[in-house]
């Protein structure tokens, strides 16, 4: 990044191929950091204009308007009221879709008016001839006063002419408004808002008095002269809404002499999928029969690359103890790092997979139908029609999934949407409902076809994604929060979608997961090896101990070791919170071997099942699942009945369904609620919960 | 009084001058602007949200919001 660079921000609608445009101006030439003090993702891309001139390309959160309604949008605002030399933008690409430009040049008409030079982009020309729509580019680009483009991202064309476009503007660095927050609203109102600075335009000032948003440049005097303007809100509200009628009146005006439509020439595809989409009964059943397809393939096509991720970090682990020189060294490194990064890459492919078909529903446009069906059923439970998005998502990991909130405008409908997401069974939950329910439930048909194995999984499923609803319903009645609801979703054209924006969106996501979920479960992986490899003095005998035990003469070298092992486990610092907590999960069946594994689940969930393996001395680099399994069948309690028998398994099953285990999910929920509030809530209610209910199953069941 | 809730699936009207006061921001930008001409495409199966079609933006908006705007009813 040099000084030269021109920093460039690229702002549209959503659904008019802004995101498309930027991939295809910076290629993979992009990254994601943050907005300070906020959480949304700020998408950078480095774009060759020329061969001397580069430019840093923002991609700004879709918007209808400069007017913030939700986080995303706020971006925006923020961005543009920036006076900040290294910060604020050099020149703006506005995009905007050829098919709905009265209501894309709104958005223009405020950004034009912020007196930054600007160059717009119309999109998805090459629809035109198929839509009946003629525009005059140079009539247009008179009335406009300003650099027009006519492109289509998708197909590639008009790339280079947005370049040079870019630089020519920028060189220009010409700049004047379009209309002018006008004094035909009131002319002596806006002249005096005027006066009192002349370092910003009007419309800047206009905006720090309705958004109450300043740039870090106002001086104290002039925020006070500012705050007075603010002070009768209806009259505010009033010129908000005269603004944007003026808006419109000018735009139409523009485009009457400029834009044709032919409508005779349009075909439309929009109304007949949407008798499909949105029909009252074909449209639920598709929608169920979608969710079937994704969560089957999830599981089919994963389960190939899972295995080997797995097999190969259990080498690379072995791989590491054997080949280096033995120590405390060596053994974090095959004990604690490489299995705790292993425990990380091992859900990319779910994650992966059900972000692409999310990515592929979202770019159809078939996602705001989905919205469009389930915002009347989701809001009797407090939720929005945008909270089925989180909530499919939540059943691969909660982390992205409460990061796809951000779109629901009203807090209280997204908090109670954030805190209900981890009851959905995620895909860490899977490995311990696998090993449970071969364990517990007879692998046998019923009904004739119905594998009951599968049929119990699928309960869990059910069992978690109607605990997310009932708590939903619970929250919604006791939260007092107040926020407006509102909710408006554009129903865009439907369109094929493009496989490059699918593949970086896909790409983001789950390097987004891998880092952040990644950083919390490789931190308490080491902290959890560390506490499982070192004790008090019981521990550091444990060896001793074992060897020197007359009954262990008989067995051979392998066994003697995993023996070791189990002892060690036992007198380490977890072997102790293990026993600790075994009068408070006694109640529920378990012992303090369990209890140990409940306590590393906290790294993740799926870490139970290898505990348990250590526990029960399986070679600890075995992840056969089956030894695994035929040790915890073969385990028994003091009774000399089986350890694993029904009550406990159903018990087990109950409390991973509803516990909140997952450290990497509260961190998140802490950043987006930017309180520990709700995160320490969500952690002793559902925690809570997963107790009541495992106690009541065992209890009842045993 | 005849509003955006009001009409039959696939029926036009066009917004009232007297609705400017009830109409949020945000639909306002989005070019549900009075004197701008409505036709509701599609009622969600459970009566809510309507689904509505505004200045050439396709927009479903909650039946509670809809109802708030007036609108002026043509028989064509």
């Amino acid at each position: 990044m040099s000084k030269n660079d021109i920093k460039v921000a690229l702002i549209g609608n959503p659904n008019t191929g802004k995101t498309s445009l930027f991939n295809q101006l910076t290629g993979l030439n992009q990254k994601v950091g943050n907005y300070p003090g906020v959480t949304v993702d700020k998408k950078q891309g480095i774009c060759k204009l020329s061969a001397t001139q580069n430019a840093i390309i923002t991609d700004l959160p879709g918007t209808y308007s400069i007017n913030p309604t939700s986080i995303d949008e706020s971006i925006v605002l923020k961005t543009l009221l920036k006076k900040d030399i290294k910060e604020s933008p050099d020149v703006i690409l506005v995009v905007a879709d050829v098919e709905n430009l009265k209501r894309n040049l709104l958005l223009f008409s405020q950004i034009k008016d912020l007196e930054i030079p600007t160059v717009l982009a119309i999109n998805m020309v090459d629809q035109m001839s198929r839509k009946g729509i003629t525009v005059d580019l140079s009539a247009l680009k008179k009335e406009l006063n300003t650099e027009v483009l006519l492109i289509s991202a998708r197909k590639n064309q008009g790339i280079d002419e947005v370049k040079a476009a870019i630089i020519r503007c920028h060189v220009a660095a010409k700049a004047s408004p379009l209309c002018g927050v006008n004094h035909k609203i009131d002319p002596d109102y806006f002249k005096k808002l005027k006066e009192i600075s002349p370092n910003y335009s009007l419309y800047e000032l206009w905006l720090m008095v309705t958004q109450g948003n300043y740039p870090d440049t106002i001086t104290k005097e002039e925020k006070e002269k500012l705050l007075a303007f603010k002070q009768d809100g209806s009259k505010l509200k009033k010129y908000q809404h005269k603004e944007t009628i003026y808006r419109y009146q000018e735009i139409n005006k523009i485009l009457k002499k400029t834009y044709i439509v032919d409508k005779s020439k349009a075909k439309d595809l929009r109304s007949k999928l949407d008798k499909v989409f949105t029909h009252k009964i074909f449209g639920y059943l598709f929608f169920v029969f979608l969710l079937l397809i994704i969560f089957q393939s999830i599981f089919d096509l994963a389960s190939v690359p899972m295995d080997f991720i797995d097999r190969v970090f259990a080498q690379i682990s072995d791989f590491t103890k054997n080949n280096l020189e033995p120590g405390i060294l060596t053994d974090l490194l095959s004990e604690g790092i490489i299995p705790g990064i292993g425990g990380i890459i091992i859900f990319i492919p779910q994650i992966a997979i059900l972000f692409l078909f999310i990515a592929v529903l979202e770019e159809t446009g078939y996602m705001s139908r989905v919205v469009f069906l389930m915002d009347k059923i989701m809001r009797r439970f407090g939720m929005n029609g945008k909270s089925i998005i989180p909530l499919i998502s939540g059943t691969a990991c909660a982390i992205p999934a409460i990061m796809a909130t951000r779109t629901i405008a009203s807090w209280k409908e997204r908090l109670i949407t954030i805190l209900v997401t981890p009851f959905t069974t995620c895909s860490a939950r899977l490995p311990v409902y696998a090993i449970l329910i071969s364990l517990i439930i007879p692998d046998k048909k019923i009904f004739g076809f119905l594998n009951l194995q599968g049929f119990v999984l699928l309960l869990l499923y059910a069992l978690g994604f109607a605990t997310a609803i009932l708590a939903a319903y619970i929250l919604h009645k006791t939260l007092k929060i107040k926020s407006k609801s509102f909710f408006v979703v554009e129903m865009p054209n439907y369109k094929l979608p493009s496989i490059k924006n699918v593949a970086f969106d896909v790409l983001e996501k789950t390097k987004s997961f891998v880092f952040e979920a990644g950083k919390i479960i490789l931190a308490l992986s080491i902290i959890l090896w560390f506490m499982a490899s070192n004790g008090p003095e019981s521990f550091k005998n444990a060896e001793k101990n074992v060897v020197e035990n007359p009954v262990h003469q008989q067995l051979n070298d392998k066994e003697l070791q995993q023996k070791i092992a189990s002892v060690k486990l036992e007198n380490s610092y977890i072997g102790i919170m293990g026993k600790t907590i075994e009068p408070a999960i006694r109640p529920l069946g378990y012992d303090w071997k369990i209890g140990i594994a409940l306590i590393t689940s906290f790294a993740a969930r799926e870490v139970f099942v290898g505990t348990l393996a250590t526990i029960y001395s399986v070679e600890a680099d075995d992840e056969n699942t089956t030894t695994i399994k035929e040790k915890m069948a073969s385990e028994v309690n003091e009774t000399g009945e089986k350890r694993f028998n029904f009550p406990v398994g159903m018990s087990l099953l109950v409390f991973y369904a509803f516990a909140m285990q997952c450290m990497a999910t509260l961190a998140i929920v802490k950043r987006e609620t930017k309180t520990w509030k709700w995160p320490l809530i969500q952690l002793f209610g559902m925690t809570g919960l997963a107790y009541v209910a495992s106690f009541i199953v065992y209890q009842i069941l045993s | 009084m005849n509003t955006i809730a009001s009409l039959h699936i696939g029926e036009i009207g066009y917004i009232s001058e007297e609705a400017l006061d009830f109409i949020p921001l945000k639909l306002l930008e989005m070019g549900c602007i009075p004197g701008a001409e409505v036709e509701l495409v599609q009622i969600a199966p459970l009566k809510d949200p309507l689904y509505i079609c505004v200045n050439g933006s396709h927009l479903a908006i909650r039946k509670e919001t809809a109802s708030k705007i007036q609108i002026l009813k043509v028989n064509l």
